[in-house]
C-alpha cells in the first residue's frame, strides 16, 4: 500500500510540475503597457487622441502610399485599396478596403503598425486618420470633410460587415446565432 | 536472402499495386541488387578520389553534401515589397516525416527581423490580473514540452487544384507551404495562468516583432488547450526565419496564426479582427458571404515520389512514397489509385504516427510502362475523408484561396514523365 501511494504521489507531483512554471514574470506598468499596445479593437478601444479627414489625407497618401497602391488606392505593385462594390458575388470579385473589410478600425490599425512599408509605425496618428478617413472617402463610406476620429471611427459601417460567416466555434457550439 | 511471402507480390488494387508489406519485409535485397558493384569491382589503381586521400576536417556547424546543393525552397518574393512573400519545402527531394531546418516553408509579411533575445520580451497584458513581461532567460526555467507536428499556411495547395487548368510545377510549388518539425517550448497556458486570465475574457490577440506587427486573434480555448511558445525546431533554437528567438505555435491551425517573433499577447473579450483574420485568411463563398475563422487544416495527402520533374525510367518496380497530415489528428489510413481512381488500395503508414504530424506511406508499384494517373486519399481519426476537386468546387465555388484539401491526382505518359492532372 505504502509503495502505491508514494507511486500516486509522484504521480500527483508530476502533474503539478507540468502545468506550474517559476512565476518569473517581471509586473509591467500601466505606462509600459500602453507604450507596448498597437491594436485597436474594433469596438475603438485603443484609439488614440487625434483626427483626420480625407481632404488632409490626400497629401499623405501622395506621399507615402501612391508608389505602391496607385493613384486614388486603385493598385500598382501592391494591393488594390478602391472600388469592387457589389463584384463579390460575380464572376470576378474584387476585395478591397470598400468592398470587403468588415471594420474601419483594422484600416487604422493595419495603417499604424505596418505602413509605410519600408518605414512603419513612423507616421502620426493625426496623419493615419486622415489616410484612414481617405480611404473610406474614396470607397464612398464618409464624406470629404468628415472627420474620423476615436469616437467616429468605431461608429462607421463598412459595406461587407454583415457577410461573414463565422466557423469557429463549430456550429454545434456557437449560441444565439 | 529475402522471405518474402508470397502474398507480397499479389496485387491490392487495380493496375500493379502491391501488397503493402513488400517494401516492408523483404524488398531490400532485390531493390538493392545491382547498385553494389561499382566500387568492389573496381581495380584499386581506379580509387575514387574520396579514398584515395583524407576528406574535409571537422567543422562546427554541419552543411550538406555539394552534390545536395540543389535542393532548395522555391522562391515567391512579392514585388515592391523587399522580405514579403513566401518560399516552399520541395516535398519532392525528402523523404520521412520531418523537414530540415534549412528547408522549412517561409511565409513573412515584412521580411525577417534579426532579434538580439538578450532585448526580446513577451508581454501578456490585457484582460488579466497582472500585466506580466518574460524576457528570454526566464522562459528557459519553465517546464518545456517537445512535439512533433506539422504547420501549414492555409494558402497550401491552392496552385494545385483552384486554376482553371492545372498548372504543372514540383509537388513542392504546388503543396510545399507545409513542413513538420519537433517543437520545444513552453506551454501558453502555464503563462497566462501566471497572469491570472479574466473569466470573462475569450480570445487572445498575439502580435509579431517584425516591421509588420503580424497579429492574429486566437480563441482562448485554443490558447489554453495546446497552444506552444516555441523557442527550439528540431532540437536547435529556432531559425529566424521560424521566429527566432521565440513563435506562437498552434498545433492544426492555420499557419498564418502561429505568430513568429512573438512580443505581444493580449488577453481579450472578442476577437480584434485584424487585417490578416478579416481581409486575407478568410474564404469568400459563390454567394458573396465569406467565411471567416476557418483554423483547422484539414485531411490531406499527396504522393512525393514519383511527381511532377521526376521520370519513371521504364517499367518495373517502384515504390510509391508521400505524406498525409490533418490538423484534427492523426492520420487513420491512406489509400493509393494506380488506375486514376477506379480501384484503391491501402498504403503503409510510417511509425510514428502521431497527432498533427505529418505521416509518411509509401506502397508497392509495379508500373507496365502505359499512361496512368496515380492518386492518394487520407482519412484522418476523426473519419473524416480527403475530398475530391471536383467536389470542393461544387461545395465552395472557386473564389477561394484557402483550406484547399482536394485529392491530388499526378499524371504519367508512356515516357514516365509525371504530371499535375485535374482527375
Amino acid at each position: 500500500m505504502r509503495s502505491l501511494t508514494a507511486v500516486a504521489a509522484a504521480a500527483l507531483a508530476a502533474v503539478v510540475l507540468a502545468q506550474e512554471g517559476p512565476e518569473l514574470g517581471v509586473e509591467a506598468t500601466p505606462e509600459q503597457v500602453s507604450e507596448w499596445e498597437i491594436s485597436i479593437e474594433p469596438d475603438g478601444e485603443g484609439l488614440p487622441p487625434g483626427s483626420g479627414t480625407a481632404l488632409e489625407g490626400e497629401p499623405v497618401y501622395t506621399l507615402y502610399c501612391f508608389s505602391c497602391h496607385g493613384t486614388e488606392g486603385q493598385g500598382l505593385l501592391n494591393d488594390v485599396l478602391v472600388g469592387g462594390h457589389g463584384t463579390l458575388d460575380g464572376p470576378a470579385p474584387l476585395k478591397t478596403v470598400g468592398s470587403f473589410w468588415p471594420y474601419a478600425t483594422t484600416v487604422f490599425d493595419y495603417i499604424r503598425r505596418t505602413m509605410p512599408y519600408q518605414e512603419p509605425q513612423s507616421l502620426s496618428d493625426d496623419q493615419v486618420y486622415a489616410l484612414t478617413a481617405y480611404l473610406l472617402f474614396l470607397n464612398g463610406i464618409v464624406g470629404e470633410d468628415e472627420a474620423m476620429n476615436a469616437r467616429t471611427l468605431p461608429e462607421v459601417r463598412m459595406p461587407n460587415r454583415d457577410n461573414f460567416i463565422l466557423a469557429w466555434p463549430p456550429p454545434e457550439k456557437q449560441s444565439g446565432e | 536472402m529475402s522471405e518474402r511471402r508470397p502474398k507480397d507480390l499479389e496485387p491490392v488494387a487495380g493496375n500493379g499495386l502491391l501488397h503493402r508489406r513488400l517494401f516492408l519485409k523483404g524488398g531490400a535485397a532485390v531493390l538493392g541488387a545491382g547498385s553494389l558493384g561499382l566500387m568492389t569491382a573496381a581495380p584499386a589503381k581506379d580509387l575514387p578520389p574520396w579514398m584515395g586521400a583524407p576528406g574535409r576536417p571537422l567543422s562546427g556547424y554541419g552543411s550538406r553534401s555539394p552534390y545536395e546543393d540543389h535542393v532548395r525552397r522555391r522562391l515567391l518574393a512579392a514585388t515592391g515589397a523587399d522580405g514579403a512573400g513566401g518560399s516552399w519545402t520541395p516535398l519532392e527531394a525528402l523523404e520521412g516525416m520531418i523537414t530540415p531546418n534549412p528547408l522549412h516553408f517561409e511565409r513573412h509579411h515584412s521580411g525577417i527581423p534579426d532579434i538580439d533575445p538578450d532585448r526580446h520580451r513577451l508581454l501578456i497584458h490585457g484582460m488579466v490580473d497582472r500585466a506580466l513581461f518574460f524576457d528570454m532567460d526566464a522562459l528557459s526555467r519553465y517546464p518545456m514540452v517537445s512535439r512533433i507536428q506539422f504547420i501549414e499556411c492555409s494558402g497550401n495547395s491552392y496552385l494545385a487544384g483552384l486554376p482553371r487548368q492545372p498548372i504543372n510545377d514540383t509537388c513542392g510549388v504546388l503543396h510545399g507551404l507545409v513542413s513538420c518539425s519537433e517543437w520545444t517550448g513552453v506551454p501558453l497556458s502555464i503563462l497566462l495562468d501566471e497572469a491570472g486570465v479574466d473569466p470573462d475574457a475569450g480570445w487572445i490577440m498575439a502580435e509579431g516583432a517584425d516591421a509588420a506587427a503580424m497579429n492574429r486573434s486566437v480563441p482562448l480555448a485554443k490558447a489554453m488547450d495546446d497552444a506552444l511558445l516555441a523557442v527550439y525546431q528540431n532540437g536547435e533554437r529556432l531559425r529566424p526565419e521560424q521566429g527566432y528567438p521565440l513563435r506562437l505555435f498552434l498545433p492544426g491551425y492555420e499557419g498564418n496564426m502561429s505568430i513568429k517573433w512573438l512580443r505581444r499577447i493580449k488577453v481579450t473579450a472578442a476577437p480584434s479582427m485584424t487585417r490578416e483574420e478579416t481581409s486575407k485568411y478568410t474564404d469568400l463563398l459563390p454567394d458573396g458571404r465569406s467565411l471567416i475563422f476557418t483554423y483547422p487544416m484539414d485531411v490531406k495527402s499527396v504522393i512525393t515520389s514519383p511527381s511532377p520533374g521526376l521520370v519513371l525510367k521504364g517499367p518495373g518496380l517502384y515504390q510509391i512514397s508521400g505524406m498525409a497530415w490533418s490538423g484534427r489528428g492523426r492520420i487513420a489510413r491512406v489509400e493509393v489509385s494506380a488506375d486514376g481512381g477506379a480501384t484503391w488500395g491501402e498504403a503503409a503508414l510510417c511509425e510514428p504516427v502521431l497527432d498533427k504530424a505529418v505521416t509518411r506511406f509509401r506502397m508497392a508499384w509495379r508500373w507496365n510502362g502505359a499512361e496512368t494517373a496515380i492518386l492518394s486519399r487520407a482519412v484522418d481519426e476523426t473519419g473524416a475523408v480527403q475530398p475530391t476537386r471536383e467536389a470542393i468546387i461544387a461545395a465552395k465555388g472557386r473564389k477561394f484561396a484557402y483550406h484547399y484539401n482536394g485529392i491530388q491526382a499526378w499524371g504519367i505518359d508512356s515516357e514516365g514523365q509525371v504530371a499535375n492532372v485535374y482527375a
